[in-house]
């Protein structure tokens, strides 16, 4: 008993921080989302239901954000770790120069995120004195001259899965370079002395045992995708609806504080459908990497 | 297959920038190891086994010197090349794979005509599997498995491929005594079944002188004797050799040749007609010690101990190299101190003499 006592005053800080700053907001935006024609000023409402939701379902602005969500996330997730993999078994296949070769893959990381917006700017926005790096890149091979930033919707969606792979690369490399480190060398030289193939010996050797490590950045990739927003206001400037490239997130965010702001039961609809969302997929993620991620 | 090694070295460079000089793991090493046999690789730690072995696998590439499977030359073959089995020092069982398929893997290696169905496979795996007796473990991932467990699995997945060498790097470190013993006589019956010429390193010398054909005595890199193991217990040709083989180790007292007599203490112990007065080392087996009232050799008495089936005592000597002398006796012996010391006569063949500079075997 008394034991148990301890434990629990030890744990009342972080409980009553986690409850104020987590629990509470997460009922409120619960309570929220039911109550319909909520009043900021007067604090009242009419009534409760399932208005809210169905508005935020058939707000156009909201299916527009919906839809550019999903396509960053299912673009930019796998590229992202795929090409980050290749890029860490890359570095930890060179020993010359290993740990400037890391830093450069670094240097992004501790870069802020609008001054990586700005050198995109550069590269993919069309001015009244420039086309952009890319597009004149384009054209030197034939293509049109395209506005990446203020052009047609497939090239904004391109220069931000671009942007949002950029962004979160350093870290992805990071983390799989020390987990390559990680693997000890004697497995790759038992594989080696059994003649294994070096696709056999990645596939069969390195890929499990870094598995951990992948499915971490997969499922934090998931999430953090979903729940993208300053990369977009990084390239695309604060009204995003205006763009076409907003995103749930910044759909909460318009709702609350944006132009046509002022709706909190709206913005906590869409919260919670975004959180139905990102909870479904990280369960998903669970139940496949229970069959495929081996843990030591 | 027969193994031959020519004059083979290997360098490391050194890591420490201050020190300019290579580290010479292996030096100038010179061994043929016959069809069939079962060889023990012994040394201290650090005496360049493990560098041995990863030569001969490929592993590691020889800074000089020639290496010879049958009459073929493989010095520059890659590993994979070589066929050879190796169990690694901690076995190195990928962790995420099941024993069966851990044992599978170097078969799903083989290309070309070497390249098997999957009925052909099975049928090589539970052949191993029977010789190695692991019959109900192959469901299990290696971390399920004891130490005695986990190193069958490697031998298995080290012999699936029927390699024509194999090479096994103290593969029973880790595992208690008991199971040491009993895995070492299975590995002795495996070899002995399968024929392949195999190579054993470990640092026990008990276990190299249970289960060898032919034990080879390595220090600092150096090949410092090569023969049957009782052959090299009874003639060792330096004091190295001497001090690392047999428990309780050999007692060692400085003493010199004087007229055709080695004394210690200026006590005459042993006859060595013919031999050139000089200083020597003095080295004698623990079984070389008899009591004896009028014996030449008087140590000082300390305690007199029963371990099992020997019964030892534990004496001091002036001209002793070392702490404390061992000298095993029959149990039945009474042991009778006089003002706290006792005598001992020596047996003749089993001590042998080594010169004070060079540490060389004298032969008398
Ligand atoms: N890759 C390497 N680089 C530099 N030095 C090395 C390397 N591998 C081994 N050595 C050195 O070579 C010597 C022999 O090493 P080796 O591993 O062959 O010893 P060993 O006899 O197997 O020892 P143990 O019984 O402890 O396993 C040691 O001094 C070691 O420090
Ligand atoms: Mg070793």
């Amino acid at each position: 008993m008394k034991k148990d006592l301890t434990a629990w005053l030890c744990l009342l800080p972080a409980i009553l921080f986690l409850g104020i700053f987590m629990i509470y907001p997460l009922v409120d935006v619960l309570v929220y989302s039911f109550e319909e024609g909520y009043n900021f000023a007067s604090r009242s409402f009419w009534g409760t239901g399932l208005y809210n939701y169905a508005y935020v379902l058939h707000d156009p602005f909201f299916i527009q954000a919906l839809k550019n969500t999903f396509i960053i996330v299912i673009i930019t997730v796998p590229l992202s770790t795929g090409i980050a993999l290749l890029i860490s078994l890359g570095l930890s296949s060179v020993k010359a120069l290993r740990d400037f070769f890391q830093t450069v893959f670094f240097l992004p990381y501790v870069t802020n995120t609008l001054a990586v917006g700005l050198v995109f700017m550069i590269l993919f926005k069309k001015t009244a004195y420039s086309d952009g790096l890319i597009s004149l890149l384009l054209q030197i091979f034939g293509g049109p001259s395209v506005d990446f930033i203020d052009g047609p919707y497939w090239a904004k969606m391109f220069a931000m899965c671009v942007y949002t792979i950029w962004i979160v690369m350093p870290f992805k490399i990071l983390i799989l370079t020390s987990a390559l480190a990680g693997v000890n060398p004697m497995y790759y030289k038992a594989a080696q002395v059994d003649a294994t193939p070096k696709w056999r010996i990645f596939y069969k050797i390195t890929l499990p045992m870094i598995s951990p490590m992948i499915f971490y950045l997969v499922i934090t990739g998931f999430i953090g995708a979903f729940k993208a927003y300053s990369d977009e206001v990084a390239l695309f400037g604060t009204d995003l609806n205006a763009a076409g490239m907003n995103t749930i997130v910044g759909y909460v965010y318009d709702m609350l504080y944006g132009n046509s702001g002022g709706y909190p039961s709206y913005a906590s609809a869409a919260a919670l459908i975004l959180f139905a969302i990102v909870f479904t997929i990280t369960v998903i993620n669970l139940m496949v990497s229970r069959k495929t991620v081996f843990y030591q | 297959m027969k193994i031959v090694l020519q004059h083979l070295t290997k360098r490391f460079p050194n890591r420490n920038k201050k020190i300019k000089e290579d580290v010479i793991a292996v030096n100038d090493f010179d061994l043929e190891i016959p069809d069939g046999k079962l060889i023990g690789l012994l040394g201290p730690s650090g005496c360049g086994k493990s560098t041995v072995l990863n030569l001969i696998c490929g592993l590691e590439k020889p800074t000089e010197g020639r290496i010879f499977f049958g009459e073929t030359e493989v010095t520059d073959l890659p590993p994979e090349k070589r066929g050879v089995g190796l169990v690694f020092q901690n076995y190195a069982l990928y962790p995420h794979l099941s024993v069966y398929d851990n044992i599978k893997f170097p078969l799903e290696n083989l290309r070309g005509s070497e390249k098997l169905t999957k009925e052909e496979m099975d049928a090589r795996i539970r052949e191993v599997v029977s010789l190695v007796q692991i019959d109900g473990l192959l469901e299990r991932k290696p971390n399920e498995l004891s130490g005695g467990q986990q190193q069958r699995v490697a031998i298995a997945r080290a012999l699936v491929k029927m390699p024509q060498v194999l090479l096994l790097d103290e593969p029973l470190s880790n595992l208690d005594a008991r199971l040491r013993i009993q895995t070492r006589e299975e590995l002795k019956r495996i070899q002995v079944e399968t024929g392949i010429t195999t190579i054993f390193v470990t640092h026990d010398q008990e276990e190299a002188m249970s289960i060898s054909d032919t034990i080879v005595v390595m220090k600092d890199g150096v090949l410092q004797q090569q023969g049957e193991p009782q052959e090299i217990y009874d003639e060792p040709v330096n004091l190295f050799v001497a001090s690392f083989l047999g428990t309780p180790k050999i007692n060692v007292f400085t003493g010199e040749i004087k007229n055709g007599q080695v004394c210690i203490d200026h006590m005459p112990v042993l006859e060595a007609n013919g031999q050139a007065d000089r200083e020597v080392l003095v080295a004698v087996r623990p079984e070389g010690f008899v009591l004896d009232e009028n014996g030449p050799l008087s140590c000082g008495f300390v305690s007199r101990e029963v371990m099992g089936r020997d019964t030892s005592i534990v004496a001091t000597h002036g001209d002793f190299q070392g702490e404390r002398i061992r000298a095993i006796i029959p149990s039945e012996q009474e042991v009778s101190p006089e003002n706290g010391m006792v005598r001992f006569s020596l047996k003749p063949h089993k001590v042998r003499i080594f010169d004070a500079k060079t540490q060389t075997r004298i032969k008398l």
